[in-house]
């Protein structure tokens, strides 16, 4: 079987397993929803009194935050083995089974589940996404949409590489580092405002450790059609996207070095 | 009197709060993260406030003070369910709680007040320290926590503050009373959490909702758990208003006390234990 066909057969029963509890399904969404909708509503109250952020706009505000947290929200839903590696698998030594089945552990990990009440903040991101490109009056091209589609694509494999990292660190902590949360959350709320009005620090964090900036802000940029503030050329808001997929395979070169150094806890 | 009407109340809250105290590890990732938000949230802020629009009845430093408080004192929140009383509710072990010969809503509320109150003081403590003392030293001084205005307001806080712990048990109390129902507690966790979150003034200082919003957000419960004592802190609330957001406390505090009471006596006489 091709491991597109095996994920497909495990995202199967994952949703089968969900849907044997419809209302836990439902309201764990909703609460996605609204726990994401409060966050926005901060942001439309803040744009309400101040008017403009520098000189962004909450229509622009929008797109950065709408494409943001719709890549987070696939990565959250498709990254669960991962998370919980540590506690679930390392110190359970349950790790041992998957290394006996022949196929690829960060495959059977992405298996693990798939969280469906991921589809609240997904929606959410939707919404906004949808609110930002009635607001602005960009020219929909084949070309932004592309751009769009692969900062959102290239999203999901930052943020999925995060996970993979933080679960990597299992190898030798055992337990999961919470403060790994920073990264992925932090990422998210901090790439919800262009990263431009951040202090430098920050932005050459999020560009040249974690290319966060590279999903989140120059692809909007390019999309937006206007001079990047920070300077940044117009080829590279084109290409930029293609950094998230750099990370992820960093990271999953990361995981197989942690992988060959993996002591069983016993059992 | 002493020994059977508080000394059962304090020994619950004494053993609760040492038990909490043992979770450091947790303690040091919870702030390590709330100094990652709480330095985003003040660069965000920062920069709204950079090109003089807008006309806020707080000051930048007044704000970032505010999220500082925030983020020091978020473990306050009555955001969610204690998770002990939920499993007591799945498991059926809650019979055990109508054997005890203590008033068992009170019982609850002391509970939730030692939950809160450690959670709280291992986590406030080093945020407090370094966002003012440190953040000076290090050249961050325009985003550090700036004292109080005065030693008035200081006093008026600490007041506010002590009004904040006890609105919190009374709210945590009365969301636990409401598994009875529900059994699994995630669903109150869903709905209270965001409400909590925005109205409380976390998400963003209320003062900087709309002019429009501010007289029912100043009036609602949940400005009590934050916005009040931290307005009270710089003095943008003093002398009689000051006294009336701590008084607006008080009274929320009664009328989710009354609430609870009258629930938990409604709830214990229909209760179904899970058996098992």
């Amino acid at each position: 079987m091709g491991a597109v066909r095996l994920y497909g057969r495990y995202a199967a029963a994952s949703i089968k397993a969900q849907m044997q509890y419809p209302a836990s399904f439902v309201l764990l969404s909703l609460g996605q929803f609204l726990s994401t909708v409060v966050e926005f509503i901060g942001v439309w109250a803040l744009f309400s009194r101040f008017q403009s952020l520098g000189n962004w706009t909450l229509a622009q505000v929008a797109l950065f935050y709408g494409t943001v947290n719709i890549a987070f929200a696939l990565a959250d839903m498709i990254s669960r083995g991962f998370d919980v590696f540590g506690p679930q698998f390392v110190r359970t030594g349950d790790f041992d089974r998957l290394l006996l089945r022949p196929r690829a552990t960060a495959l059977q990990l992405l298996g693990y589940e798939l969280r469906l009440t991921r589809l609240g903040r997904f929606l959410q991101g939707v919404l906004v996404l949808a609110i930002a490109v009635g607001l602005l009056d960009l020219s929909w091209g084949a070309r932004e949409v592309a751009l769009l589609l692969s900062a959102i694509a290239g999203g999901v494999a930052l943020f999925v590489g995060l996970v993979v990292l933080q679960a990597t660190l299992a190898f030798w902590t055992v337990e999961s580092l919470e403060v790994a949360n920073t990264l992925t959350y932090g990422g998210v709320t901090a790439a919800q405002y262009p990263i431009e009005i951040y202090s430098k620090w920050l932005r050459e964090f999020f560009t040249f450790v974690v290319p966060l900036s590279c999903v989140a802000y120059f692809p909007i940029v390019g999309i937006l059609g206007i001079d990047d503030p920070l300077g940044a050329s117009r080829w590279f808001l084109w290409v930029s996207p293609l950094f998230g997929f750099v990370f992820l395979g960093i990271s999953l070169m990361t995981w197989r070095v942690g992988e060959r150094h993996y002591t069983s806890t016993g059992n | 009197m002493f020994d059977t009407l508080v000394r059962p109340y304090l020994a619950i809250f004494a053993a609760r709060f040492l038990t909490l105290l043992q979770y450091r590890a947790a303690a040091f990732a919870g702030i390590v993260t709330q100094f990652w938000f709480g330095a985003i949230m003040v660069m965000a802020l920062s920069a709204f406030y950079a090109d003089g629009r807008g006309s806020p009845s707080i000051s930048l430093a007044e704000a970032i003070t505010y999220i500082w408080l925030g983020q020091a004192f978020l473990g306050l929140l009555p955001w969610n369910v204690d998770p002990e009383i939920a499993l007591m509710m799945r498991t059926g072990n809650v019979a055990y709680e109508r054997l005890r010969p203590v008033d068992t809503y009170f019982y609850w509320f002391a509970r939730a007040l030692a939950w809160r109150a450690a959670v709280t003081l291992l986590r406030s403590i080093p945020i407090l320290i370094v966002t003012s003392a440190v953040f000076a030293f290090v050249g961050l001084g325009a985003w550090s926590l700036r004292p109080p205005s005065s030693s008035e307001s200081l006093a008026l806080f600490v007041l506010s503050m002590t009004a904040v712990v006890h609105l919190s048990a009374a709210m945590t109390t009365l969301l636990n009373i409401s598994v009875v129902w529900t059994i699994s507690g995630q669903g109150i966790n869903v709905i209270t959490n965001s409400l909590v979150l925005i109205l409380s003034g976390m998400v963003i200082p209320l003062p900087l909702f709309p002019e429009w919003a501010q007289p029912v957000l100043f009036v609602q419960p949940l400005a009590g758990l934050v916005d009040i004592p931290y307005r009270i802190y710089f003095a943008n609330l003093s002398g009689r208003e000051a006294l009336g957001g701590i008084a607006l406390q008080i009274c929320w505090t009664m009328v989710f006390i009354v609430l609870g009471h009258l629930l938990m006596a409604h709830t214990m006489r229909r209760i179904q234990i899970q058996g098992g």
